[in-house]
C-alpha cells in the first residue's frame, strides 16, 4: 500500500515537474494580484502596511484556485482515475497523496515566495516571519478543501468556473485567523501562537475531511 | 515472461438492467464466465457494450440485477480486473516505462517488468519516449502493456482491437490465449471476430 501511495505522489511530482502542473502559474498570478493591488490603492504606505498581510492572503488564496480544477479531471479524462479506483490503495490515500502534492507545487512555493512579495506592500519586518509561518501552516487547508471541490466537478466540462464558487466560501477561517496571525505578531490584541494554533486545527480537519468527501465524491458512481 | 496461474473463480451476472438518462439501454443481460474462458460481447453502436463494462468496473450502477464474483475470498471485483478500456489511462508527458511502472506500483501484483511487458507488445524501442509522441496504435499497445506488468486473472477489454494493426491484432490473440492458457478469463467488447476459437458470444440488444 505505501508502494502505490508513493507511486501517485511520485508520478503527480513528476508531472509537474514536466508539463507544467499549474504551480508556476499560479506564483506568477500571486504576483500579478499583489502588483495590482497598490496600484489601486494608491501611495499611502501606511495603509498598504496596515492590510499588507491580507493582501498576502487574499492572493495566496486565489491562486490556489488557479489549476485546481485540474486535479483530478486530468486524471478522469485520460482514465488515470480508473486505476486509482482499481488500486488496492483506499481512494482517500490517493486523494491525500494528491493534495499533498497539490501544496508542494503550488501552497509552499507561494508561502515562500511571500517575503520577496510583501516588499511590495510595505510589509514591515517583524511580520515577516508570521507571515510565512501562517501560508505555511494555513496553504494545505486551501488545498486540501480545494480537493474535495475538486473531485466534485471531476467529471464537468466547465467544473473550473464552478469551483472558485464552492471553494471560496469553505475558505473564510483559514482567511480569518490566517491574517490575524499576522496582526497578532504585530502586537494585536492576541497573543502570538493562538490564531496560528487555530489555524493549525483546521489545517488538520481539512485535510480529513477533505480526503474522505474528495474519495466519496470520486467513489459516487452514475 | 513468468507463468502464473490464476485461482479459481466464477464472475456471474443475471438480469443486469441498464437505464442511462431515463433512457433503456439494455435489460436481462447475464452470463457466466470461469476460469480459461473467453466472452465476446458484441452488438450494434450504442447497444450498452461499455456500459455493461463500466457496472462490472463499478463505474455504473445497475438498475437491477446482480454481479457475482465468486473463488476470490474478500477480493472485491474491481481489485481482481484489469480495464483496458476507450480512455488509455496513460499521461502523455511521462515515458512508457515511467506508465507502466506506475500501473504496476498501484496496481500491485507484480508479474512482468515494463522492460518485459513492452518487448511482449513489440515496443521494446519507446521505453524512454513520452507517450505523447506515440501514434494511436502504439498507445493502445502501451496500454495493453498494463495487463501483463500486474497479475489480475479478469480482464476486462472495450474494443482492444481498435487502432491495431493487423501484426499487433495477433500479438493481442497472442496475449489473450497465454493469459486463457494460465486459467485467467476475458470479456471483450469487440466488432471484429476476437481470433479466441472458444470464445463465446453474448450479443447486446437486438
Amino acid at each position: 500500500m505505501r508502494r502505490a501511495f508513493l507511486a501517485v505522489l511520485r508520478r503527480d511530482l513528476a508531472l509537474a515537474a514536466r508539463a507544467g502542473g499549474g504551480g508556476e502559474l499560479a506564483l506568477v498570478f500571486f504576483l500579478t494580484v499583489v502588483v495590482l493591488i497598490p496600484f489601486a490603492l494608491g501611495p499611502d504606505l501606511n495603509l498598504l502596511s496596515r492590510i499588507g498581510p491580507a493582501i498576502l492572503w487574499l492572493g495566496a488564496l486565489l491562486s490556489t484556485l488557479i489549476g485546481l480544477d485540474r486535479l483530478f479531471q486530468a486524471d478522469e479524462e485520460d482514465g488515470s482515475l480508473e486505476l486509482m479506483r482499481a488500486s488496492p490503495l483506499p481512494l482517500e490515500l490517493a486523494v491525500f497523496a494528491k493534495g499533498v502534492t497539490h501544496w508542494l507545487t503550488t501552497g509552499l512555493p507561494l508561502a515562500l515566495a511571500a517575503p520577496l512579495l510583501g516588499l511590495l506592500v510595505a510589509l514591515p519586518a517583524e511580520a515577516i516571519l508570521p507571515l510565512v509561518a501562517s501560508l505555511i501552516v494555513g496553504t494545505p487547508a486551501l488545498s486540501f478543501i480545494g480537493a474535495s471541490a475538486a473531485a466534485l466537478t471531476a467529471s464537468l466540462r466547465r467544473g473550473g468556473l464552478i469551483l472558485p464558487v464552492i471553494v471560496a466560501p469553505l475558505t473564510v477561517p483559514v482567511l480569518i485567523f490566517g491574517v490575524s496571525a499576522v496582526d497578532a505578531a504585530r502586537g494585536g490584541p492576541l497573543p502570538a501562537g493562538t490564531p496560528l494554533l487555530i489555524l493549525a486545527a483546521i489545517t488538520l480537519c481539512a485535510i480529513v475531511v477533505g480526503c474522505i468527501a474528495a474519495a466519496a465524491a470520486l467513489r459516487q458512481s452514475e | 515472461m513468468t507463468q502464473i496461474s490464476h485461482q479459481t473463480l466464477t464472475l456471474s451476472a443475471e438480469g443486469l438492467v441498464c437505464r442511462r438518462g431515463g433512457r433503456l439501454i439494455f435489460e436481462g443481460v447475464g452470463f457466466r464466465l470461469g476460469n480459461g474462458e473467453a466472452l465476446a460481447l458484441t452488438g450494434r453502436n450504442g447497444a450498452g457494450k461499455s456500459s455493461l463494462i463500466a457496472m462490472l468496473c463499478g463505474r455504473l450502477r445497475p438498475e437491477a440485477g446482480t454481479i457475482r464474483l465468486e473463488g476470490l475470498g474478500e477480493t472485491p471485483l474491481t481489485e481482481a480486473a484489469h480495464l483496458v478500456g476507450h480512455r488509455d489511462g496513460l499521461k502523455s508527458a511521462l515515458t512508457a516505462t515511467e506508465n507502466l511502472r506506475f500501473a504496476q506500483d498501484l496496481l500491485g501484483g507484480a508479474a512482468a517488468t515494463p522492460e518485459q511487458a513492452l518487448e511482449a507488445v513489440g515496443l521494446p524501442h519507446v521505453g524512454a519516449l513520452p507517450v505523447g509522441y506515440l501514434s494511436a496504435g502504439q498507445r493502445r499497445r502501451v496500454a495493453l502493456a498494463r495487463l501483463l506488468v500486474a497479475a489480475r486473472p479478469l480482464w476486462l477489454l472495450d474494443e482492444p482491437a481498435a487502432a491495431l494493426d493487423v501484426n499487433a491484432q495477433k500479438m493481442l490473440v497472442g496475449l489473450m490465449q497465454a493469459h486463457l492458457a494460465a486459467g485467467g478469463a476475458i470479456l471483450a467488447a469487440t466488432h471484429g471476430p476476437l481470433g479466441i476459437d472458444a470464445a463465446r458470444e453474448l450479443r447486446i440488444g437486438p
